[in-house]
């Protein structure tokens, strides 16, 4: 049976009944594609990773998952799992900053919005910064900031490339200015990485705005993106103001970077671990070529010979 | 400076209660003249009462208030600071990119007879001014150009001087397609990478990702009226409070006046301005900027060039509050 078929016999076995659906939905059992309105066995999408079957619309995944799609099994060591944000402005606007980063880390068992690990990809060493877009956005606060700019630190320590997947809508603005000024401490360390000579490499992944894509998602060696992904410096409402007229279809899309030359390439995520390994061997930096090595007895004996 | 003296002050709320008193004392004035009284003592009573009540209204500004005061359409601008404080100044265009944008000027100085380079984002004095220069909304060229010459002052060893004046970096369409987020991201990174000294000067209203896009340097100064925002209280306040009426409690919340930032541990010097505000006298604040930025040059002179970009990473690497716990 082809994979296919499978697919569609799983598909032919799906829930009968309205009411039926609607449970196996709420379930978690069944997954209704927001892009085509196709139903789909949760386990199946999963292992398409969260790809839709019937129309390849690209569903969020959050970190953990990622991180699983991307490393190498049993590699996976996940740093400063330790930092947790606080409330230094002690921000209220109509709930408290504190009361919602803790509600936000019971309902995610997230401590923020990025986990930040070093692992293998296909056996080469990798550090690798997940943002989620659970977590209040994926907006950038302190320890968004922290915990990037020590993945990088680390990064260019060991000499080993950085891969970051962004989800974010940008900075966090219950930590005002504090946040703000992450944008220009990851790209200091960046500047560190790049200055050794090492590959640095967003993935832009839906959505990408604001002050994430104003510093480390635009800085990339490479840049890549996920299919239709939405990346851009200003929300799309307030452009929309700005000109008092309607925006194209495709604005802010990874089509239209890719188009404007701001994306190196669209990969879909199904194919994104390979892409990912293959740039990351093709950057390794060369071993001492064999072939110079033992062309040498050769330009001996030649002169030896012209000697003679 | 670049005011003609005949053009009637533009009153922010909070000074009219000074207006009033002010044009009382002309009034009196006046009226004394015509009639041959003499009211010298209580004229000096009254201005005496008008200092006090004007020192009152501008050593108590709410933040909203301060940020009024840093969009003053009369604020000394950038342009108006470099030809302040210049010996010689030659502005200097284009991006190399086919752009140059008018809300970023910059161009080769010398300040006490040393070649430095200046640049900033510059707001118009009038409306017409202010729809060539895009309200100093600057656009991705202006942050290319902006870059194109601190790499310039990099390699002719001047000291690079920066002036943040803007709401943010300009929201259209065209600043999309041409790349908003890779300019300033660009810049940031590039700013840690350079050898000179760079002083960032927030001289009015410092708009988050677009004020950042010039402003990495080994020194953060600001006036003491300036606001440094994250977002505007305006969108702040449609975000978190879902409503826009709500800027002046968001504007208390985001934590935007020079003090804020100093205790926060982002800002390095507060700039003292006139009573009044910058604007009330504009060569006062200026001689402030001078005597500041060359205090602070010569204190970064001292060091390696390997020195400052080791300060200038420290400086932003501890920026940030958070908790760890011991695993
Ligand atoms: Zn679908």
């Amino acid at each position: 049976m082809s994979l296919f078929d499978w697919f569609a016999n799983r598909q032919k076995s799906g829930p009968a009944t309205p009411e039926g659906q609607e449970r196996e939905i709420a379930d978690g059992l069944w997954t209704k594609c927001e892009a085509c309105g196709a139903l789909t066995y949760t386990k199946d999408l999963r292992s398409n990773q969260m790809v839709c079957l019937e129309c390849d619309h690209h569903m969020r995944v959050y970190s953990d998952q990622r991180i699983s799609q991307l490393i190498d099994a049993n590699t996976w060591v996940a740093i400063d799992e330790n930092l947790h944000p606080v409330d230094p402005l002690k921000f209220r606007d109509r709930k408290s900053y504190s009361d919602r980063i803790r509600e936000t880390q019971e309902k995610t068992r997230l401590t923020d919005a990025v986990q930040t690990g070093i692992g293998q990809i296909e056996s080469l060493p990798l550090a690798l910064g997940v943002m989620d877009f659970r977590f209040m956005g994926g907006s950038m606060g302190s320890v968004v900031g922290e915990k990037l700019t020590r993945l990088i630190e680390r990064a260019t320590q060991q000499h080993i490339p950085v891969v970051i997947v962004c989800a974010s809508g940008g900075a966090r603005m219950q930590e005002g200015m504090l946040s703000l000024m992450q944008m220009a401490k990851i790209s200091g360390a960046l500047e560190r990485h790049q200055s050794h000579r090492l590959l640095y490499i967003p993935v832009l992944t839906h959505p990408t705005t604001g002050g994430v894509t104003a510093s480390f998602a635009m800085l990339g060696d490479i840049i890549l993106a996920e299919p239709k992904a939405t990346i851009g410096f200003a929300g799309r409402r307030v452009v929309e103001q700005t000109l008092r007229e309607k925006l194209p279809e495709d604005f802010q899309t990874s089509e239209y970077l890719l188009q404007h030359g701001f994306v190196d390439a669209i990969v879909p995520r199904t194919q994104l671990k390979r892409s990912l390994a293959q740039l990351i061997r093709l950057h390794q930096p060369a071993a001492p070529s064999s072939h110079l090595v033992s062309s040498f007895p050769a330009i001996k004996a030649l002169s030896k010979t012209a000697l003679d | 400076m670049a005011h003609s003296p005949d053009r009637r002050p533009i009153l922010l709320d909070f000074e009219k209660p000074l207006a009033e008193l002010e044009s009382r004392i002309i009034q009196i004035r006046e009226l004394a003249e015509e009639n041959e009284v003499d009211v010298s003592g209580e004229i000096r009573q009254l201005e005496e009462r008008a200092l006090q009540l004007r020192q009152e209204i501008f050593s108590s500004l709410s933040p909203l208030q301060r940020m009024q005061v840093a969009r003053h359409p009369r604020r000394p601008s950038t342009l108006d600071y470099i030809q302040a404080i210049c010996d010689e100044w030659m502005e200097l265009h284009g991006d190399r990119g086919g752009h140059d944008d008018p809300a970023v000027v910059g161009g080769v100085a010398s300040i006490n007879g040393r070649a430095v380079l200046m640049l900033g984002q510059q707001k118009g004095r009038d409306t017409k001014d202010n729809i060539t220069r895009n309200f100093g909304m600057a656009s991705p060229g202006g942050y290319r150009k902006a870059m194109r010459l601190m790499e310039h002052a990099d390699r002719f060893h001047m000291p690079i001087l920066t002036f943040i004046d803007t709401p943010g970096a300009y929201p259209g369409m065209s600043a999309e397609e041409l790349g908003q987020g890779e300019a300033i991201a660009y810049n940031l990174r590039e700013m840690f990478r350079l050898d000179v000294p760079i002083i960032c000067t927030v001289v009015g209203e410092g708009g988050s990702g677009g004020a950042l896009g010039i402003g990495v340097g080994d020194r953060l100064l600001m006036f003491e009226h300036s606001v440094y925002t994250v977002a505007t209280p305006e969108a702040c306040a449609a975000i978190l409070w879902k409503d826009s009426a709500k800027a002046n409690q968001a504007a208390e919340a985001l934590k935007i006046t020079a003090a804020d930032l100093k205790n926060l541990g982002i800002l390095d010097e507060i700039l003292a301005e006139p009573i009044g505000g910058a604007h009330s006298d504009p060569l006062k604040a200026a001689e402030t900027l001078k005597e500041a930025i060359l205090r602070n040059l010569a204190e970064l002179d001292q060091l390696t060039n390997q020195q400052r970009r080791e300060l200038r990473y420290q400086k932003f690497r501890s920026i940030g509050v958070f908790a760890e716990t011991t695993v």
